[in-house]
């Protein structure tokens, strides 16, 4: 562990990671949350202890926190923008007639 | 090789750059400012339209500060809660009754994990957090300042204290803050267990001996009272009641909270034949809801205070377990780093082989080619 990378708060804590669940066949995995944990393996076995007590899931997925990327808040705009203006993306966009069936 | 841990991830709430505080220079103040204005204005929409504020959006400093005080201290709750139950895990009366009481306890566990984990998403560390409770800093539910003296107050506990626990937090679901609600979720899901198989036991003991009737009885008389104090203290001596209710962290007064839960656990008593330790407990017709006496107010302040039955305890118990504990996080840091070096040692190693045999190939051929 690089210790110069460190706030005195975090020393010698374990790596965060974040888990997701899948809760039956046939469903994505779904985050639920994270937890700490020295390895991977580890993380697994506290994910199912932490996440798992009653049949919650099938399946589990870690992964370190800091291995995520994600859009920010601050991009909202333009990030999510181009989808606002396509509403010929959509079925409703269409005008049919209400007697051509099965549409 | 084990990265560090990345605290400003991109999941988790980062203090923001801009705080107008020092800004030298007066074009980066102005807009600096009027950022401030929109993004308050957006936070209080958010919050308006009942919508969920989620960790990396920009929050008032004070709306975090006041979530990482109350997550974690609701976390606190659950970690000590474990205590005063845990006490009886190795004298549970049989097999049946101590796994029960086993998963109940591993339950509290998890849901100060889940609210942890939620804490820290606003910016807190784990570390932070733990030393914070060991050092007295951070606060935890006052009900579990007092002793469990009986097996009897397992069941107590579970169905009033978890009761109590209950109607404090399905509301709680709903909360502004996203990863708060979601681990109120879970942790209401599994409190149902914990409730029902208190008053199991209770029901269990009230058909035995005389002994063991006198014995629920003489429990409820003792938890009843720290059970309504569980809501917090009176309306009108709630500082931050009402700015948590504007940022929607809280939807219900402690006194609202508290009267519905009188109201459901007058009926559970009659069924179970067990009476409150409360003259002044009776149904008004008028109001709709039972009456009750008001709850010592000084006794609870002083239990908040550190002056419970077991505050000393419950802390120096924990402060026990996080010191004698250390040795072992260390440990598997270090095992999880040299096992990452091992493993890119051999890689190496398989890499340089390659090499070397491909060399030899090499000259193999271009032998034969001379």
């Amino acid at each position: 562990m690089s210790a110069e990378t460190q706030t005195p708060a975090t020393r010698g804590e374990w790596p965060l990671y974040e888990v997701f669940v899948r809760g039956k066949r046939g469903l994505n995995h779904v985050h639920v949350g994270s937890l700490h944990a020295a390895d991977d393996q580890m993380a697994i076995h506290h994910a199912r202890d932490v996440y798992t007590r009653r049949n919650e899931g099938v399946s589990l997925w870690v992964v370190r926190s800091s291995s995520i990327t994600a859009s920010s808040p601050d991009e909202k705009d333009p990030m999510f923008a181009p989808s606002g203006d396509k509403v010929y993306r959509h079925p409703t966009f269409y005008d049919i007639p209400d007697d051509v069936p099965h549409m | 090789m084990v990265e560090p841990n990345a605290q400003s991830s991109v999941v988790r709430h980062s203090k923001p750059r801009t705080a107008g505080k020092g800004a030298s220079k007066g074009g980066v103040v102005m807009t600096t400012q009027i950022n401030e204005t929109e993004l308050e204005a957006q936070f209080a929409a958010t919050i308006e339209s009942k919508d969920r504020i989620e960790p990396r959006d920009w929050m008032p400093e004070k709306y975090r500060k006041t979530l990482v005080r109350q997550v974690a201290q609701h976390a606190h709750s659950e970690i000590i809660g474990m205590q005063p139950e845990g006490n009886w895990i190795s004298r549970a009366p049989s097999l049946r009754r101590k796994a029960i009481l086993l998963a109940k306890v591993q339950d509290e566990a998890g849901h100060g994990l889940y609210l942890y984990s939620a804490a820290e998403t606003l910016g807190a560390t784990r570390n932070e957090l733990t030393e914070k409770l060991i050092a007295g800093k951070q606060k935890y539910s006052s009900i579990f300042n007092y002793p469990t003296l009986a097996y009897t107050d397992v069941g107590t506990i579970g169905w009033l204290v978890d009761g109590a626990a209950i109607c404090n937090q399905v509301p709680l679901c709903r909360t502004s803050f996203g990863p708060y609600g979601r681990a109120m979720i879970r942790v209401c899901k599994e409190e149902s267990f914990h409730q029902r198989q208190g008053y199991e036991l209770l029901m269990t003991m009230m058909r035995g001996t005389e002994e063991q009737r006198a014995s629920v009885q003489e429990s409820v008389n003792r938890f009843w009272w720290p059970s309504l104090m569980m809501f917090g203290p009176p309306d009108d001596d709630s500082p931050n009641t009402e700015q948590s209710m504007e940022w929607g962290i809280k939807t219900h007064t402690n006194d609202e909270l508290r009267q519905k839960f009188v109201d459901m656990s007058v009926p559970q008593a009659e069924a179970l034949g067990v009476t409150f330790p409360d003259e002044g407990l009776k149904w008004n017709e008028e109001r709709g809801h039972y009456d009750f006496s008001t709850p010592d107010w000084d006794e609870f302040w002083a239990v908040v205070k550190g002056n419970g039955p077991c505050n000393e305890q419950r802390v120096a118990h924990r402060k026990r377990a996080w010191d004698e504990g250390a040795w072992v996080r260390e440990a598997a840091l270090a095992f999880a780093e040299n096992t990452a070096d091992a493993a890119a040692d051999t890689a190496d190693a398989a890499a340089d082989s390659t090499n070397t045999a491909a060399d030899t190939t090499n000259t193999a051929a271009e032998e034969t080619a001379k």
